[in-house]
């Protein structure tokens, strides 16, 4: 827990006098609303939430979600709209529904290589400003793996950092990207990260970065990570070379605790912690914003899957459906969430119930019915 | 259309005669062992000084036909490279086309370049290659790693060019050029016809980045043209890192730009055991080839005869590959992975309790 200093105090004020501050996907106030132990009246109504299956197996994920929602009788409908990778433009009815509903269940959508098209993932991240994305990697009980006692979250700045997209060519055959670290971006995913370890009972932050050799931009990060560290005295922080950081990961995964990174460096960070705790088949993530959350399969590698997994239908939905967990406590139906966590749980933790990637042979069906099976 | 083509093939030609003329030398310095072959090399600091001695004594011991030049890193700043090592070092390096460098420390201070920087930009260091494989007898938790490294070096992501747009706003370069990205690819397919490898993956994030790693995967795609027997791939960053970390074994040349290699390289080596075990070579104009043990200089256990020489012995085993002597390399590396998987003489890193001679002598008796 921090300590309570005058400044952390005055943090706290500032927030419950009603200035909006990013949110945590595992379930605190919404705005302008209170957590109380007692549901008021009205609470059960259902609540819509917009839903995106994507592309590949991206509806056969989705679907496997929208059975277990059924089985639960859980307080969510869905709005569902098709979207495909190979879209110029997100269409304005989308984002429309998200901005009304707030919430978001999405599969993969795939990104074309080399083409003309902008990747429609990153045009949804910056309309809607989800500005942290978050892997949750952790060790399932039951699930073996060449490493032991993972329990990594990793954030990631979601809109600027490599991915801005402004590249052109100098003269033919010289190509330029430009890399944009701002102050703000900065500081608002250092403010993010810190406030989810403090919110999680979390005792580390460790900041990825670069800097030694790019000393300007990954040294603005640093600095706006050193401000924010300063006001959580309670919450220890260190910083780590993106280098030595994936080989750490492979090494000595146990000394990672809560890890935040610029865009790119997040992205590998993610997939890698996700690699060793067992696969980017199961680990929940999201993207939050300021009033938006969008829940996904966590780290990016595979979600779209390919042909063979699309055409046998033996695509993991264990990722979407703890994501949908995370959702239902980012809704406020805790006992929902936990409900669906025990009984994904109990699956992997039985093991007869596996897809390929996890070391079985089943199919998305037969997963989806052992976990509705398992649901108490 | 066509006259394109073609000058685009000749400038790949231009540039690959550019680049291994050296080998044919070294061809015929490999036909007549009588006349050894000079090398230079720099121990370094910390136990640099140590674990060259170990080569030396190996390399003696296999007799092997190599001259060592030693050169030194000064203790003043020398005006004509602006940095610790003198400009005759570097001219040796030139003249003998290979090195082979120990760990250096990096001097603090401003007024100067620093030494890997000097090194690269003096000898036109175009690509770090580094071999990751398992060591029998050495457990770690991946057992069949074999795979091999092969970054970008000059440019990319590392180009230094920063600067701050407005208070608050910064910005950062990374620059892709077409001559860079065909020299690195060129290099990567030599490498893995030379070496019996089947397979080469271009590892990139072109569905983000289209123009820049765009351009690099265009770059390597002609290349791949140039050698059909070798099977060519592209995997984009984020499938590679999981895959590396759940089946490493997938996996045989990888070749990627600069960020992208230099993060990669550390994590195949972390699969490994660490950089202490890993070897590590750079390729530069003209063939020269720049040996050297990528660890730190580990200046708590320096002169205590307790460092592991095993990055350099192996570093030194992949000069003399690129110098054609297969023969004497294979003896060599036989001898430290017999050693190594035999775990009676094992450094403190390992988890054994072997001084650095002792360990030495073991690799000597093995051969």
């Amino acid at each position: 827990m921090a300590r309570r200093t005058p400044s952390l105090l005055r943090h706290l004020f500032r927030d419950a006098a009603g200035i909006v501050s990013p949110r945590s996907p595992r379930g605190r106030a919404e705005a302008r609303r209170f957590v109380t132990y007692m549901p008021r009246p009205g609470d059960g109504a259902p609540r819509p939430v917009t839903l995106i299956p994507g592309d590949g197996i991206g509806p056969l994920v989705t679907g496997a979600v929208q059975q277990v929602m059924e089985a639960m009788h859980a307080p969510v409908y869905f709005e569902t709209y098709e979207v495909h990778g190979d879209m110029t433009t997100v269409p304005a009815e989308v984002i429309e529904s998200i901005r009304r509903n707030k919430v978001c269940l999405k599969g993969g959508l795939r990104t074309p290589v080399g083409g003309g098209v902008s990747s429609l993932n990153m045009q949804l991240r910056r309309e809607l400003d989800l500005y942290a994305s978050l892997v949750h990697c952790f060790n399932l009980q039951g699930l073996p793996t060449r490493h032991e006692k993972v329990d990594i979250v990793v954030i990631r700045e979601n809109t600027e950092g490599e991915y801005s997209g402004l590249e052109h060519e100098v003269v033919p055959g010289v190509v330029e990207s430009l890399k944009v670290i701002t102050k703000f971006c900065s500081e608002r995913i250092a403010k993010y990260a810190f406030e989810y370890a403090y919110l999680n009972n979390r005792k580390t932050v460790t900041a990825v970065h670069k800097a030694n050799i790019m000393k300007l931009a990954d040294g603005l990060f640093l600095e706006s990570c050193r401000e924010v560290a300063k006001k959580y005295p309670g919450i220890k922080y260190n910083e780590i070379i993106v280098d030595n950081c994936c080989m750490q990961l492979v090494s000595k995964p146990e000394q990672f605790d809560v890890m935040v990174t610029p865009n790119l460096y997040g992205n590998l960070v993610a997939n890698t912690a996700a690699g060793i705790a067992g696969g980017t088949g199961v680990m929940p993530g999201g993207n939050v914003g300021q009033d938006h959350a969008v829940f996904e399969q966590g780290a990016s590698a595979g979600n779209v899957g390919n042909e063979k997994i699309v055409e046998q239908k033996k695509a993991n939905p264990v990722a979407l459906l703890l994501s949908s967990a995370m959702m239902l406590r980012h809704l406020q139906f805790p006992s929902f969430a936990d409900r669906l966590e025990t009984a994904v749980k109990r699956v992997i933790a039985e093991g007869r119930y596996r897809t390929k990637d996890l070391g079985g042979s089943s199919t998305t069906q037969e997963v989806v019915d052992a976990v509705i099976a398992k649901l108490d | 259309m066509a006259l394109g083509r073609l000058l685009q093939r000749a400038s790949i030609n231009q540039i690959s005669s550019r680049i291994f003329p050296a080998f044919e030398r070294s061809f015929s310095a490999a036909a007549s062992p009588s006349e050894p072959i000079r090398a230079t090399l720099f121990p370094g600091d910390g136990i640099g000084p140590e674990i060259a001695e170990s080569v030396k004594h190996v390399f003696n011991a296999a007799q092997v036909p190599i001259e060592w030049e030693e050169h030194f890193v000064g203790d003043k700043v020398d005006p004509r490279t602006e940095s610790f090592l003198t400009w005759e070092s570097l001219e040796s390096v030139r003249r003998n086309g290979v090195g082979l460098k120990g760990p250096m420390a990096t001097p603090i201070g401003k007024g100067h370049r620093s030494l890997n920087l000097t090194l690269r930009k003096e000898l036109g260091l175009y690509a770090n290659v580094r071999p990751c494989y398992s060591l029998p007898g050495y457990k770690t938790r991946y057992d069949d790693v074999n795979l091999v490294t092969i970054r970008e070096n000059t440019e990319g992501e590392y180009s230094g060019l920063e600067h701050q747009v407005v208070r608050g706003v910064v910005e950062s370069l990374k620059i892709i050029t077409r001559q860079a990205s065909l020299r690195v690819a060129e290099y990567a397919f030599h490498y893995a016809k030379a070496n019996g490898r089947q397979r080469v993956s271009a590892i990139h994030k072109a569905n983000i980045m289209r123009k820049t790693d765009g351009l690099f995967l265009k770059c390597c795609r002609e290349v791949a043209e140039k050698y059909p027997e070798i099977t060519y791939e592209e995997v984009i960053i984020d499938n590679c890192c999981m895959m590396l970390v759940k089946n490493p074994s997938l996996f045989d040349v990888l070749v990627m730009p600069n960020l992208y290699g230099d993060i990669i390289s550390d994590l195949c080596a972390g699969l490994i055991g660490g950089l202490g075990l890993t070897p590590s070579c750079n390729i530069g104009e003209g063939g020269i080839a720049l040996a050297e043990a990528v660890h730190g200089s580990a200046p708590d256990i320096a002169g205590k005869n307790l460092s592991n020489p095993t990055a350099l012995l192996l570093s030194s085993v992949m000069m003399l590959r690129h110098l054609k002597l297969t023969d004497k390399a294979d003896q060599i590396h036989n001898a430290i992975l017999n050693t190594i998987s035999e775990g009676k003489y094992r450094t403190v890193d390992l988890g054994g309790n072997s001084s650095t001679t002792d360990f030495t002598k073991a690799v000597c008796d093995h051969l």
